[in-house]
């Protein structure tokens, strides 16, 4: 009974709520890059300290995956906007 | 270096001037009382005048004229053609200053509080055409004419010049598209690469130059039009377009018949399938929400003066230095950003074409 009255004072509060939740969202969304790109250029560095000659590939081939990252990062990114503005 | 990140500055607090000298009229102008303005003033977290969510969401969005500065009754903007088709009034073509900024309608139509065009009669449901020039259409165009331009000019520069280094502006292009051919679409395609490299080049320029231009604050740039997702959508469909129609049978043979064990056609075959629609539209994603985001940062930086100068104006100027600092920086990574999504998406447009035309070793 008192977990259907928590829930019934939600859903006054339920637009209010549903802002904190993108907002936790594109918090989680942001940690997300910085891990993924982070341990991409980590790598990176490590590969290029091991072998210099090779500096033009490996940052190609960076720059490449940090994008492809990103774009997972801005799914979760764009759902979180439409949450707010939708 | 130093007078190119000054030239920078200055223009950016001009930007940011325009906006705080406008918004400060707007105040005033909002005393008297409305169901709008008390809707607006609960919405916007802090006192009334200012709220940054409708600034930034006019700026990032589409519109049927071209602002160029003013706010309110004092705007001033460039008025853009609005073409309508309905089934019973056939094409109509008026000005949209006839709409008064969404005061007043027209021939039965009206703004609604998006910018977009409705009948005034709400209960009309009669399917209405927007073929307008908005301003998003006039930048691609303004962009289609500035690379129609660039692109013609080098060819016939190279053409009378065979063999000899291009000087000044080709030669600042040349090793772009150098790099683009032998190290972004050749090694992907593979021999069939010069059938495709018009339209992947082609591709690369739009997005560089319709993304530069959109970083440029004033007009003609300032379009946010590779923002906008239904221009990306029309780029991903080309590109979907291309591959599914250069596709040779292995292509189709590795969708429909893949080398696995055949119990797992039943997991593998859903995901290809999905997989060919799934990867033009992240293509869309992927460029709509980097240039977008960029955009909303760099406008909420320049919010934060205007909303700290609404407590107390000595707070705004005092956050006004830091504000622009970052913006500054925003739009240095802007730029960036601009080359390398540009580069993702032709790079990633020829590995799904190279994937396409691939023979079998």
């Amino acid at each position: 009974m008192s977990l259907m009255n928590t829930l019934l004072q939600a859903t006054d509060l339920a637009a209010a709520y549903s802002k904190m939740g993108a907002a936790i969202g594109a918090g989680l969304a942001a940690i997300g890059a910085g891990i993924g790109i982070g341990r991409i250029g980590g790598s990176a560095m490590e590969s290029i300290a091991r072998q210099p000659e090779s500096l033009g590939d490996i940052r190609a081939n960076m720059i490449v995956a940090a994008a492809l990252v990103e774009g997972a990062v801005f799914f979760a990114i764009v759902v979180c906007l439409l949450i707010l503005f939708l | 270096m130093f007078s190119v990140l000054s030239l920078f500055f200055a223009m950016q607090l001009g930007a940011a001037s325009q906006e705080g000298h406008e918004k400060h009229n707007d105040a005033q102008h909002e005393m008297t009382p409305s169901t709008e303005s008390t809707e607006h003033s609960t919405e916007s977290h802090e006192s009334e005048g200012f709220n940054p969510g409708t600034m930034i969401i006019e700026h990032v969005s589409d519109s049927h004229d071209w602002h160029l500065w003013g706010e309110g009754d004092h705007a001033v903007s460039i008025p853009l053609p609005v073409i309508i088709y309905t089934e019973s009034k056939g094409v109509i073509l008026f000005s949209s200053s006839n709409f008064h900024h969404g005061h007043a309608s027209y021939e039965g139509f009206k703004l609604n509080h998006e910018g977009q065009i409705e009948w005034e009669d709400e209960s009309n449901k009669e399917v209405l055409y927007d073929l307008s020039i908005t301003k998003n259409v006039a930048a691609m165009f303004i962009g289609a004419i500035l690379l129609i331009l660039m692109v013609t000019s080098m060819a016939k520069h190279y053409a009378k010049n065979q063999g000899k280094a291009p000087k000044g502006f080709y030669n600042l292009l040349e090793p772009l598209v150098v790099f683009l051919s032998d190290d972004v679409i050749k090694p992907n395609i593979g021999p069939k690469a010069n059938r495709f490299m018009p339209f992947l080049l082609t591709i690369f320029f739009f997005i560089f130059t319709l993304n530069l231009t959109g970083q440029i604050p004033f007009f003609p740039g300032g379009a946010n039009v590779t923002g906008n997702i239904a221009v990306t959508m029309v780029l991903a469909l080309f590109v979907f377009v291309t591959v599914t129609f250069s596709g040779n049978k292995y292509y189709w043979k590795h969708i429909f018949m893949p080398d696995v064990p055949v119990w797992m056609y039943i997991i593998i075959i859903p995901i290809e399938v999905l997989g060919v629609v799934l990867k033009p539209l992240v293509l869309m994603l992927r460029l709509f929400a980097n240039i977008t985001a960029g955009h909303i940062i760099i406008l909420g930086f320049f919010s934060l003066i205007f909303i700290f100068g609404a407590m107390s104006p000595t707070l705004g100027y005092a956050v006004s230095p830091l504000s622009v600092a970052f913006t500054v920086f925003m739009s240095l990574l802007e730029l960036l950003v601009a080359f390398l999504q540009a580069y993702v998406f032709t790079l990633l447009s020829a590995i799904y074409v190279g994937m396409a035309v691939e023979e079998h070793h």
